[in-house]
């Protein structure tokens, strides 16, 4: 047998070590955070690794989504693919599965079945509150992680002790910046990676997990640390006495129908909100063209697309017949135009 | 210690960092821009509840913590 994890051993202990080698992780995203946590756990030599993403690797992701080589990218790889393909040549002595999906409601249950913990690596919160209740409905460990910019934040949540995501959050954002509108650079996305990691690791140690959520500015240096037990909520609906877990719900899932014969996808978000159409134009205003606004829609052209998007969010995309290939382009759309109010 | 508009030689710390003291958590929000974020704010280790944003007052020396939830990845 190789010494691969000594130096690690030697820190965490054999047990610990052992535990490790047993775990079976989720990673859920596979952009910059889930790259960095992936790297490290298949380093670490967590037992079974599961990565689960729907995007595919573009070059905007190379600058700090650190599995992905520029070859990923020519052949345009899915990223659960692209990861899955690294991570074996990192550690071929783990269970590595790639899967190219779009996590929902509907599919969040099945793919967290028999793991220990769970790693959000999401670009949203729609995804990660969805991920939050098939964690506290399943019992399992939760390690909440999100950065733009230059700042981040991490939190590790623990069905039954700690608040969850839906205590901290409540709604929705109204205003949810996200990569696309406003950058990252990637110091930030090893900073959040490693806390949430270092929670991974300290749950399989058997350590207390203190409900406290960190988040740190790299380039303004600032960073804070609260702790977050009395936000704990008890008639949470994902957590409290009676929970009814809303976000795996159908009713507040985004749904989505081809449009027979238009050549075009009907997107309809589960929670309903009212965008201004005015400050969404002027956010988009550079990344696309003929951008038309009415009291009713906004309607341009996005690459090869033409997006009309209504004011609660609903949006018909021409020239896509794709639910799967949809979504993400209203994903790229939303983040785009800064999903404001 | 730049000035940005707070009240002349009076301090606060927020995130580690010295600025110079807003009358209200509401008014540090908006200094910050997160008055309509998802934030978790903390003054002097006690964590202030949304509708209490504009009714707690902040005074000279407060130590503040502020937590901004961003969707990210």
């Amino acid at each position: 047998m190789n010494n691969r994890y000594a130096r690690q051993a030697l820190f965490l202990g054999e047990n610990t070590q052992q535990r490790i080698q047993q775990a079976k992780v989720l990673i859920i995203g596979a952009g910059a955070l889930g790259s960095a946590s992936a790297e490290m756990l298949a380093r670490a030599g967590a037992g079974k690794l599961t990565i689960v993403d729907r995007d595919y690797v573009e070059w905007s992701n190379l600058q700090r989504q650190q599995l992905y080589i520029e070859t990923d990218v020519r052949q345009n790889l899915p990223k659960a693919i692209a990861a899955e393909k690294r991570l074996a040549q990192i550690n071929s002595e783990i269970t590595i599965a790639g899967i190219v999906e779009d996590v929902h409601g509907l599919n969040i249950e099945e793919l967290m079945k028999s793991h220990t913990i769970v790693v959000d690596a999401t670009d949203n919160f729609e995804t990660s509150l969805m991920i939050n209740d098939a964690a506290m409905k399943q019992g399992i460990p939760y390690i909440f992680g999100a950065c733009v910019g230059s700042y981040g934040l991490a939190m590790p949540i623990i069905p039954g002790e700690t608040p969850c995501l839906h205590c901290l959050l409540e709604h929705l954002p109204l205003d949810t910046m996200t990569c696309d509108a406003v950058g990252v650079i990637s110091p930030i996305v090893q900073v959040i990676a490693a806390f949430q990691v270092m929670h991974v690791l300290k749950w399989l140690a058997g350590k207390t997990m203190a409900p406290i959520v960190q988040s740190i500015d790299l380039w303004k240096e600032e960073r804070a640390e609260i702790n977050v037990a009395k936000l704990k909520n008890p008639h949470c609906l994902t957590c409290g006495e009676k929970p009814i877990y809303p976000f795996l719900q159908f009713e507040n899932q985004m749904k989505t129908h081809v449009l027979c014969g238009r050549d075009a996808v009907q997107l309809r978000p589960g929670l309903v909100q009212e965008y201004s159409l005015e400050q969404l134009a002027s956010n988009i205003s550079q990344q696309v063209t003929n951008l038309v606004v009415n009291p009713y829609l906004l309607s341009c052209q996005f690459e090869v697309y033409r997006i009309v998007f209504f004011a609660n969010g609903r949006a018909i995309i021409h020239g896509v017949t794709d639910s799967k290939k949809a979504r993400v382009i209203y994903n790229r759309f939303i983040q785009m135009g800064g999903a404001c109010k | 210690m730049a000035y940005l508009g707070g009240e002349k030689g009076m301090s606060i710390t927020v995130n580690g960092k010295q600025v110079e003291l807003f009358e209200s958590v509401q008014q540090l929000l908006a200094h910050y821009s997160l008055e309509n974020r998802i934030v978790v704010v903390e003054v002097n280790r006690d964590i202030v509840m949304k509708e209490n944003y504009a009714t707690t007052r902040l005074s000279h020396g407060d130590v503040v913590e502020i937590v901004h939830f961003v969707g990210g990845g």
